[in-house]
This record gives structure tokens, C-alpha cells and sequence, in this order.
């Protein structure tokens, strides 16, 4: 039966479910068990916001708390899956992994390259993405186009609780190494979800809500201001289509074609730094693909280039807004042809 | 006077609509209304509909207007006699107040109740009067409760009504007791035998029917009377296309157009049906239990097993519904019915008929249970 759980639960209970059905899969991070020195069970954190509280109760000395070196412990990691094993590490927060690059983009990533396809690496890489945590410039960061940009890696940023249990399950029986991303400022956010187990594919965008005027590409927290853009545009009588990528590698561009062969307008939305990212690959992709379907030049709405505020005045200016992205859409149809 | 005036309200089709959409009206101010009529269209997060007038009068005022989203009960019509003034009409609108969803049972959580089968979890609900013989609906392969939409609260105004998620279906445990219609049927009656219910007239659909067939000649003292809906087990040959492409779809892309051959009109798959459908089939365990089922009861395309002599012997009495378009199971089939059954062929359905033609198949099932 579906109730309704939070995404921080989704996680949670994700992980609960495949370490249950696989005696493979190990989890390991910072402060996960009970931080040193600690208690353990007794004490247990289950990270730095209580993701995995509760976990090590049931599945014990399977979560490893590790020492405060990502570089040890993503290497260890990403070592244990190439050996048969398929470690979750949790990495608090997204910025924290300029040190632990090598890792990740020279090894894990090109370990089924370089070994003729004879190897695997089935690890998932798990951490906190985005503004709005009033957590400064350098916890702030939606770096998910770093990740993108790599290949032999997958990218998944989800914005339903739904839909992160079922990315999540996917992520940790996929046998790639997958980033996986998760909004800190959608732990809260409620939503259906099965208790069962099940998963959702890679590279299948869900399409939000239907519309015919106007196209709205996001991922991630983003997802939701676009849904309140269209329920703005909406009192305008314009009908906006709210595409979620869910995961941006591998990227669903069919489902992004199809939807601005219907309306002929787009608006990408990126909470990431604006140059090189989701929304500038999305635009590009459209313009070779669709440029005869589009009828107004497309617009994309990201945060300025700038570092994330830590004035919260100023962070809340920093993060694109219902509003901003319902002004985008509503340049795009004063623009062009009709 | 206020008396006098009729609501014309949004319904509530299925167990979990909250809101529904008004699509289009299908009748003018000043039309004289009679029960039965398709008043306006209304959309669900599942299906397009149109609704059904409960009561007649003279048709005042159009309340609701094109594209509004409404909570169920909301005024969207307003029916009175015309010695009622407008003024008259104005002051009810102005007043008119939606029932809110106070008591627990309207928390769709609370509608659906879970019940342990032979070591299976079984979803049910049950609608309608508490005396009466229970009308039972069992859906097809791959269905689930909430393809009776349509039905129950209609069939649930005059009989009580029980749905149910098969075993391996909906949000019943991923588990089969079998891959025979005969453990399918069995399990159904311990399903009754669990929720303490005695006998059923069973309302059963495609591969649903077949099994309502087989309990009729397994357990007839449990069956009171059958209206099946493009039954299976009435002839050879069933869409191989069909099943294998439901059971191996694994995107919206490739399930769409498998959906499709489920209706005359292709439209009424909606995105939403879609995801719903994935849902289910993305739950761990579902895609090997259709595929295991699919190739025992309907194997490259030809059924395995054949009701209709057994139904025969039932002596049951028998309703036949069949959509002329159906593109699963040839409604040719229909004309393998007991002799005495009644028959019934709809133009512009296909295997749905029940969703397709609601209010055809209600009246002619309500008309079945009357006797």
C-alpha cells in the first residue's frame, strides 16, 4: 500500500529494503553510525541531517562510519565495487567532492572502460545538492553538471519521494557508478509511495503536468517552482508543460523533443551556476534538434554566476523563483511567432 | 420554493477521486433534462467521462465552466422548474456549500482494507447497503480494482459491492497461489470465506471472467449469477501482441500503444493511466509473475482453457457483455455463450466496455441482478 512518506524516508527506506534483499550492498560515510567515540546503536546519528537513522540498528557493522577523508573513504568505495561488493557512500554535501575527484572521474568512471568491459563498478555516491539550507557557499552548490559532464558516469537528482526510492533502488542494482543527488531542501517534502520495492528507469523524464503553450525543463527542487510558475501561468490562460528530467545521465531528450514539437517554446530551468550546465546542454540539444519546431527564441532561467550568499536575503534572491520562471515563460509567448 | 431546486454536483467515480475537470458541457440553459442524460464531460486523473443525470428537471443554470477543477460534490449545474425565479436560483448558488470529506471513510487511505489469502495480502473495499447479496468484480490480467471506476457507486446504489486487487495485482501482495484458473478460483473464494461473505453475483472481466466461470463450477453454491465483461475462456484465440507487449513494456513509449488496443478510442489513454500502469509493473517481482501467468492461461496466443460448457452447467443465469471493438478478445466470441445467457454488444467499445460504455454496462448489469 502507498502512504505518504517524506524524501528523506524514501531514502531510508531504499536503502533498508536493498541491504535487506542483498548481502552485497555496505554503506558507508560520515557520522552514519554514531560518529566517533560514540555509542553506536545507541547514539546513532544516521548522518549529518538523520538520513540513515535507523539503519545501523538493523543492518550493524554493514554502515561504516568513516573518518572525515572523502578521499579514503570514496576510494574505498569505489575499490569495494570493483571487488563484488555495492557500497552506498554518503557524502554530506556535493561540494566536498573536489577531493575525491580523481576517484571518481578517473577511476570509477573509466574502470569498465579501460578493462575491455570486464569490469564493474556498482557504487552509488549519495549526496546533498542545492541552496536555500542557509549553509553558505560552500555547502550550497548544485553541481550536478560536473557530473554530467563525464562519461561512465550516471546522474540522477530527483524531486518526488516516489520517485527517490525507486531512482534510488535502480541506483544501487545498476552496475555503473551513479551520483546521486538529493535535494536538502526537499527532505521534508511528503508524497506518495509504495511500501513494496520497486524501482524507475534511468533516462525517463516524467512529465509533471501537461500543457500545450510552453515548455519548462527542470530537475530537482526545481521541478517544484516550475510547477508554481504553471499554476501562475495558468491564471493567464496559458497552459505550461513541466518536464522532470529525473536523471540527467543518462538524459530522456525524446521526451523534452516531443514536448516542444507541441508548444514550440521552451523555458530550462538550472539551479546550477549558469554557464555549462543542465539548462544551457538541454537549449543547445534543442536548437540542433527542434530548431524548426520552435517558434521563440528559448529562455533559461539559473541563478546568477556568482558563489550562493550566505546574507539569506540574498540567497533567496540567488535561487530562480516561481515567479522568475513564470516571467520567462511569459517573454516566450509575447515573442515569435504564434 | 428552494425545495424545488436540483443540484446537479460533481460525482465521485472510483474510490480515491478527489476533483474531477470540467471538460466540455454536452447540453444547453433551458434543455429539459432526463435521468440517464449525459449532462457534461468531466475529466479524472484516470479517465474522461461524461456524467450522468441523477434526477430530471429543466436545466437553469451552468454553474461549472469549461476547464474548472471542482472537489467532488461541487455545484456544477443547477436544475428547477421555471416557476423558480432566477433571484430564487442565485440566493441556492450563493449558498450552495460543497460537503466536505468529514467522515474518515472519505480518506482514500480508509476506503481500502487489507485482508491475508493464503499467505497473500489481498486490497478490497466494500461499498453500498449492508442486506442484499454482495456484487463481487473481478477484474482482468493486469488490472486492478480501480477499473471498475465506473460501476461501483452505480451498481453500489442498489446492491452491495465488493473490489478487490487479485492476487499479483494492484496493491495486492506480489504473489500468485497459481497459474491455473482453477487456484485462481479457489483463492477467490477464500478471499469470500476470509471477509465472511457467503455468496457473490461475481461481475467479472476477461481474464476475470474466466475465473468467475470456473468458481460458478468449482464452488456453485458461492455463485448466485455471472455478468462478464470480453470474458476469457469463450474461444481459441486471444491478442498474443497484446499480452506479450503489456508484460515487456518497460517505458511509457512502449506501453502506450499497447494500452491503446484496450479502447476503441485510443485518446482515452492518458498519461496518467500510463504512469499508474508502470507503477505497478515496477514493483519488484510483477514483470516475471505477468510473464509466468500470461504464458500458462494464454500461451502465443491461444487460450488454454475453455468455460463455457462449465458455465453452461452452472446453471447460473449468465449476462454477456462485449465491446464490438474489441481488439484483445474478438467479440466474435460472444456468440459462444450459453444458450441462455443474455447477450449484449456495444458499438464504440472495445475490451473496457465497463470504462468505455459505463453506463450501458451499469444498466444492463443492474437489470441482471433484478432477477
Amino acid at each position: 500500500m502507498a502512504r505518504k512518506i517524506s524524501m528523506k524516508m524514501a531514502v531510508n527506506e531504499a536503502i533498508d529494503q536493498e541491504m535487506t534483499r542483498d548481502p552485497t550492498v555496505i554503506m558507508m560515510g560520515e557520522d552514519i553510525v554514531g560518529g566517533a567515540g560514540g555509542e553506536g546503536e545507541k547514539d546513532a546519528w544516521g548522518g549529518v541531517l538523520g538520513v540513515t537513522k535507523g539503519l545501523y540498528a538493523k543492518h550493524g557493522d554493514r554502515l561504516l562510519d568513516t573518518p572525515l577523508s572523502e578521499s579514503a573513504y570514496i576510494g574505498a568505495a569505489i575499490g569495494a565495487a570493483a571487488c563484488g561488493m555495492r557500497p552506498i557512500a554518503e557524502l554530506m554535501f556535493i561540494d566536498f567532492m573536489g577531493v575525491c575527484f580523481d576517484q571518481i572521474f578517473n577511476q570509477a568512471a573509466k574502470f569498465r572502460y579501460m578493462f575491455g568491459g570486464k569490469a564493474e563498478t556498482p557504487v552509488v555516491i549519495r549526496a546533498m545538492v542545492g541552496a536555500g539550507f542557509r549553509a553558505a557557499a560552500q555547502h550550497s552548490q548544485m553541481l550536478t553538471p560536473l557530473f554530467t559532464h563525464i562519461p561512465g558516469l550516471k546522474v540522477v537528482c530527483p524531486s518526488t519521494p516516489y520517485d527517490t526510492k525507486g531512482l534510488l533502488i535502480q541506483s544501487i542494482r545498476d552496475n555503473d557508478p551513479v551520483i546521486f543527488c538529493e535535494h536538502k531542501n526537499l527532505y521534508g517534502f511528503e508524497g506518495d509511495v509504495p511500501e513494496k520495492s520497486y524501482t524507475v528507469p534511468f533516462g525517463e523524464a516524467n512529465v509533471a503536468r501537461e500543457g500545450k503553450d510552453v515548455s519548462i525543463v527542470a530537475y530537482g527542487l526545481m521541478v517544484h517552482r516550475a510547477l508554481e510558475a504553471a499554476a501562475l501561468l495558468a491564471k493567464d490562460g496559458i497552459e505550461a508543460e513541466v518536464i522532470d528530467l529525473r536523471t540527467l545521465s543518462p538524459l530522456d531528450m525524446d521526451t523534452v523533443l516531443e514536448s516542444v514539437e507541441k508548444t514550440g517554446r521552451l523555458v530550462c530551468v538550472d539551479e546550477a551556476s549558469p554557464r555549462c550546465n543542465i539548462a544551457t546542454d538541454i537549449s543547445a540539444q534543442v536548437a540542433m534538434q527542434a530548431f524548426g519546431a520552435l517558434k521563440a527564441q528559448i529562455e533559461m532561467v539559473t541563478p546568477p554566476h556568482v558563489p550562493v550568499p550566505f546574507s539569506p536575503a540574498l540567497e533567496d534572491l540567488y535561487i530562480p523563483s516561481g515567479a522568475q520562471i513564470a516571467g520567462a515563460a511569459r517573454r516566450a509567448m509575447k515573442k515569435g511567432r504564434a | 420554493m428552494a425545495g424545488q431546486i436540483t443540484p446537479i454536483v460533481m460525482p465521485k467515480w472510483g474510490l480515491s477521486m478527489r476533483e474531477g475537470t470540467v471538460n466540455a458541457w454536452l447540453v444547453e440553459e433551458g434543455a429539459t433534462i432526463e435521468v440517464g442524460m449525459p449532462i457534461l464531460e468531466v475529466e479524472t486523473d484516470k479517465l474522461a467521462s461524461a456524467v450522468e443525470a441523477a434526477d430530471a428537471g429543466l436545466l437553469r443554470r451552468r454553474i461549472a465552466q469549461e476547464g474548472d477543477v471542482l472537489p467532488v460534490k461541487a455545484l456544477l449545474g443547477v436544475m428547477a422548474p421555471v416557476e423558480v425565479s432566477d433571484a430564487e436560483i442565485d440566493v441556492y448558488v450563493a449558498a450552495y456549500v460543497v460537503p466536505t470529506a468529514s467522515d474518515d471513510e472519505e480518506e482514500a487511505g480508509s476506503v481500502f482494507h487489507t485482508v491475508e489469502v493464503d499467505g497473500i495480502g489481498v486490497r478490497y473495499a466494500r461499498r453500498g447497503p449492508e442486506d442484499g447479496t454482495p456484487v463481487l468484480f473481478i477484474h482482468g490480467f493486469g488490472g486492478d480494482l480501480d477499473n471498475w471506476l465506473f460501476n461501483i457507486d452505480a451498481v453500489a446504489e442498489q446492491s452491495p459491492v465488493i473490489v478487490f486487487d487479485l492476487p499479483g495485482h494492484g496493491q495486492s501482495d506480489v504473489q500468485l497461489p497459481g497459474l491455473s484458473l482453477d487456484a485462481l478460483a479457489a483463492f477467490v473464494v477464500h478471499f469470500l470465506d476470509a471477509i465472511n461473505v457467503k455468496q457473490v453475483r461475481v461481475v467479472g472481466h476477461s481474464l476475470g471472467g474466466a475465473i468467475a466461470a470456473q468458481m460458478a463450477s468449482n464452488a456453485p453454491d458461492r455463485v448466485a449469477s455471472l455478468a462478464l465483461i470480453s470474458p476469457a475462456g469463450f474461444g481459441a484465440e486471444i491478442n498474443a501482441g497484446y499480452i506479450e507487449g503489456f508484460v515487456n513494456a518497460q517505458s511509457r513509449r512502449e506501453l502506450k500503444p499497447v494500452l491503446e488496443q484496450l479502447f476503441a478510442d485510443p485518446a482515452l489513454v492518458s498519461r496518467q493511466m500510463l504512469d499508474d500502469m508502470l507503477k505497478y509493473k515496477r514493483m519488484d517481482g510483477v514483470e516475471s509473475l505477468l510473464a509466468g501467468l500470461g504464458a500458462a492461461l494464454f500461451k502465443d496466443g491461444q487460450q488454454t482453457a475453455r468455460m463455457v460448457d462449465a458455465l453452461a452447467a452452472s446453471g447460473k443465469p449468465v449476462l454477456v457483455m462485449w465491446g464490438r471493438d474489441d481488439r484483445v478478445i474478438p467479440s466474435a466470441h460472444a456468440a459462444n455463450a450459453p444458450k441462455d445467457a443474455t447477450v449484449k454488444l456495444f458499438d464504440g467499445a472495445g475490451h473496457m466496455a465497463m470504462l468505455e460504455k459505463a453506463h450501458e454496462v451499469n444498466a444492463a448489469i443492474k437489470a441482471h441482478l433484478e432477477h
